[in-house]
């Protein structure tokens, strides 16, 4: 396929061109869409993502240019080669929209999740999960005799992993923020 | 700068974004708005009789005059009738700003009378919406609205007033002070792209040109390079429901439309090709039927504005993101530059291949002496127009294929049908919104009884505003293109597809004040349609034609191009498989 469909601006290290664009592997990627921040427009977003039957794995919005009225929308999708173009191509058009970039193809990106996870239980299970949120250099911000809240920063899997772990340690709860991710380097 | 009301901001942007006519239906929360409009001259507002036709109207407006077309609705009711056009445009992309009326805002959200999401409901089936809840930022967004549903790949956009922004006043924004945001979409092509292109067309031994609406969106001079570079290369050309009248039926390249219903010699040829240049079409399932079969041989350019149509079904060689209007004019400039070559022998013999598949004559039909063949009405019709200052509008059946089938248009703009969506209905009120923009040409509406039926409450516009539209209705008494479906893949169990209880038209056009006209017999059809063409107001026509014939050529859903149903072939349960999951 040619280079041609590659938005001016973006990376011209992208895999794209070597990859199958009939394929029918499926990708994760992670998308950084910069918007106007108007009433309605995540809105549109998500409508986009279920109107037309793509996957949404997170997805996370906040204001990050109050003055500029922009928002940044962190999006994480899953999808084969086609359908992640197509998802581009869409969000690319829709008019509140001023960029979209691929991080998964565009150069290196950092990832990060933030979460909460209550851990509910006494004797040598408080203490296996106190010494695991060492490990994983996840905080306690809340404790009570029963129950620790941990918070822990880190990609999606690390997340996962430590979720995984406190499961059979009492893990009641977990709130998740989803993923904020930015290309690594000074562009 | 000036401070108004916002309702007479409205109308002063309406002004001054040239619009000339509002398709609209008044009601509580657009009273502010119609005040202003009643106490001006220079907007004509044509009243219609259901705020679907409003919407249509101003698709037939928009379509026929290349202009953004315009519609005014009230909350509400007024907005959810408007859904259905509204869809209609975003799917065969017609510019239109469609305006509508809102609860005051310190109501919203609270169930008020007449209240709707109107942005929430129309969120998916515009190309953008605002709801607008300072009267500040009034004229700046209906500046930008136009911007936006002309710019690009055109399409419908809402704005949504609250009534007591309509009341309160603030400073007016002229439309040049207006901000048209960062929405600036592409329109020159990509430099070597554009060489890659020209370099396929020189060496190409079987190449074929595949245009669609986009050459119609783009506007008359995009036609005029299209039949500039197809007389100069020699390449045959097809065209798309949406793209005809890009270039002439009369053409010598002209191949009939492709598709579904298209005919055996341009499916044939978009099958054996070894270049296709896609020009502003976006390979619509009625086109490629299988996927997977679709032209296999050949190297494919696609020119198209909008990048999420690249690759979306069809993967391509060349993909050329721009306006027809702008890549054809690099490329025909490119392509003089380099010598004006082309493969003078191949094409030779690929004419030569497309002379036989022509001689398979797929349009051929059983003519009648004693029943007016739909096919026949047709041809009459084309035959008595032909050369006038005509636009054709239709309704979506049998008919519609028919339409396209065996009229003939010479210019793009002249042809209003509803693709993408298919909705019954469209027909009438585009002939209105066509016929208010050209109110001198003959303007016809090629329709199927069921069709007509869901929107002709619009006879009363007609009427009222003096519109000769000419409603030429092929009378089947079936929902024919459903009947002709449930032959191919229902065994014959015609479930719910006939017209009973018809009105008698002729009667119902002169309740209405009009002309009707009924014709049963082949030896009174050209004394009837020149009647029709020659009366000085709206006439019902009702056509009575032979009720089982089947629209052929076809290709059954989920075959390849070559694999046609031709006109004798046997329909009854012809669909059978995978395909018959498909609609
Ligand atoms: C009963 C029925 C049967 C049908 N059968 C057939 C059939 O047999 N054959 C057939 O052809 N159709 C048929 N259709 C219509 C079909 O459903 C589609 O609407 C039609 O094929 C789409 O036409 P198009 O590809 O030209 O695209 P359009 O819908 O007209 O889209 C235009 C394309 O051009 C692009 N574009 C717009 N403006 C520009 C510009 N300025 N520059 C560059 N690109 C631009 C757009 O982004 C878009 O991709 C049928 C419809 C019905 C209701
Ligand atoms: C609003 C709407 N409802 C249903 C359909 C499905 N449909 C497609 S064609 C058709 C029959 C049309 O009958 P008629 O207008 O008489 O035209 P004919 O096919 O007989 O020429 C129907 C019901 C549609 N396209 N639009």
């Amino acid at each position: 396929m040619s280079a041609l469909q590659i938005k001016k601006g973006s990376s011209k290290h992208s895999a794209y061109d070597l990859r199958s664009h009939m394929s029918d592997v499926m990708e994760r990627h992670t998308l950084a869409v910069l918007v106007d921040n108007e009433s309605g427009v995540l809105a549109r977003v998500i409508g986009l993502f279920s109107g037309r039957g793509y996957n949404i794995d997170s997805l996370t919005v906040a204001e990050v240019d109050h003055q500029g009225h922009r928002s940044r929308i962190t999006i994480v999708t899953t999808g084969t080669p086609q359908v992640i173009e197509q998802i581009k191509a869409q969000l690319g058009r829709m008019v509140p929209v001023h960029d979209v970039h691929d991080l998964t193809v565009e150069g290196q990106a950092v990832e990060r999740e933030l979460a909460l996870l209550k851990v509910a239980g006494t004797g040598e299970k408080r203490v296996e999960a106190l010494r695991l949120a060492d490990i994983f250099r996840a905080k306690v911000v809340d404790t009570s005799l029963e129950s620790f809240v941990f918070e822990i920063t880190g990609t999606s899997e690390k997340v996962d992993a430590l979720a995984d772990l406190m499961r059979p340690l009492g893990l009641v709860e977990i709130a998740r923020t989803g993923v904020a991710a930015l290309s690594r380097g000074a562009a | 700068m000036t401070k108004m009301t916002g309702a007479r901001m409205v109308v002063q942007a309406l002004k001054d974004q040239g619009v000339e006519v509002v398709f609209g239906y008044p009601g509580g929360a657009v009273l502010p708005i119609y005040d202003e409009i009643f106490q001006q001259s220079d907007i004509q507002h044509i009243l219609v009789r259901h705020e679907q036709a409003a919407v249509h109207a101003a698709e037939g407006y928009a379509r026929s005059t290349g202009k953004v077309g315009c519609a005014l609705v009230t909350s509400g009711p007024g907005a959810t009738n408007a859904v259905t056009g509204l869809t209609d445009a975003l799917m065969d992309s017609i510019p239109l700003v469609v305006l509508s009326g809102q609860v005051p805002t310190f109501m919203i959200g609270n169930d008020a009378f007449q209240e709707a999401d109107t942005v929430g409901i129309t969120r998916p089936c515009t190309k953008h919406n605002w709801l607008v809840k300072d009267t500040a930022d009034l004229s700046n967004v209906i500046h930008q609205a136009f911007h936006v549903a002309r710019s690009g790949r055109p399409g419908p956009v809402l704005v949504d007033i609250p009534k007591d922004v309509q009341f309160a006043s603030a400073a007016y924004t002229e439309p040049k002070k207006a901000r048209t945001s960062h929405y600036q979409p592409k329109v020159k092509g990509d430099a070597e792209a554009i060489e890659r292109m020209v370099e396929l067309m020189e060496t190409a031994e079987r190449p074929i040109f595949y245009t669609g609406g986009g050459v119609i969106n783009s506007g008359p001079a995009a036609s005029q390079l299209l039949r500039e570079f197809i007389s100069a290369t020699g390449f045959p050309v097809t065209s798309t429901l949406m793209g005809l009248g890009a270039y002439p039926a009369s053409g010598e390249a002209w191949l009939g439309m492709l598709g579904m219903h298209g005919l055996y010699e341009a499916n044939l040829a978009m099958h054996d090709c070894d270049v296709m240049i896609n020009v502003g079409a976006r390979f619509d399932d009625r086109i490629t039927g299988r996927v997977q079969d679709f032209s296999p041989k050949s190297q494919k350019v696609h020119i198209d504005i909008d990048p999420s149509s690249i690759n979306k079904v069809i993967p391509v060689e060349v993909p050329i993101i721009g306006d027809v209007g702008h890549v054809l004019e690099q490329a025909l400039n490119l392509w003089k530059a380099r010598g004006r070559k082309v493969n003078r022998d191949g094409l030779k013999k690929w004419w030569a291949k497309i002379a036989e598949w022509r001689k398979v004559d797929c349009l051929r039909y059983k003519g009648s002496e004693t029943v007016i063949k739909p096919q026949y009405a047709l041809q009459r019709l084309e035959a008595l127009t032909k050369g006038m200052d005509r636009y054709v509008s239709t309704e979506v059946g049998q008919h519609q294929m028919w339409a396209a089938q065996f009229l003939g248009f010479e210019d793009p703009n002249r042809w209003l049908t509803s693709g993408g969506l298919g909705t019954m209905g469209y027909g009438f009120p585009a002939s209105i919104g066509a016929q208010v923009a050209h109110r001198d040409a003959l303007v016809i509406n090629v329709a199927g009884e069921a069709s007509w039926l869901m929107n002709m409450q619009e006879m009363g516009t007609a009427m009222q505003f003096g519109l000769p539209v000419k409603q030429f209705i092929l009378n089947n008494e079936r929902l024919g293109m459903v009947r002709q479906w449930q032959q191919l893949l229902h065994g014959e169990r015609y479930s719910q597809s006939w017209s009973e209880a018809l009105p008698d038209f002729v009667k119902l056009a002169e309740a209405f004040g009009a002309k009707g006209i009924q014709c049963k017999d082949p030896a009174d059809l050209d004394d009837a349609i020149m009647e029709m063409i020659r009366y000085d107001g709206p006439v019902i026509f009702d056509c009575l034609v032979e009720k089982h014939e089947n629209c052929l050529p076809m290709i059954p859903s989920g075959e390849a191009h070559n694999k046609m149903l031709l006109g004798d072939a046997v329909a009854t349960n012809a669909i059978q498989g995978k395909g018959a999951a498909l609609v």
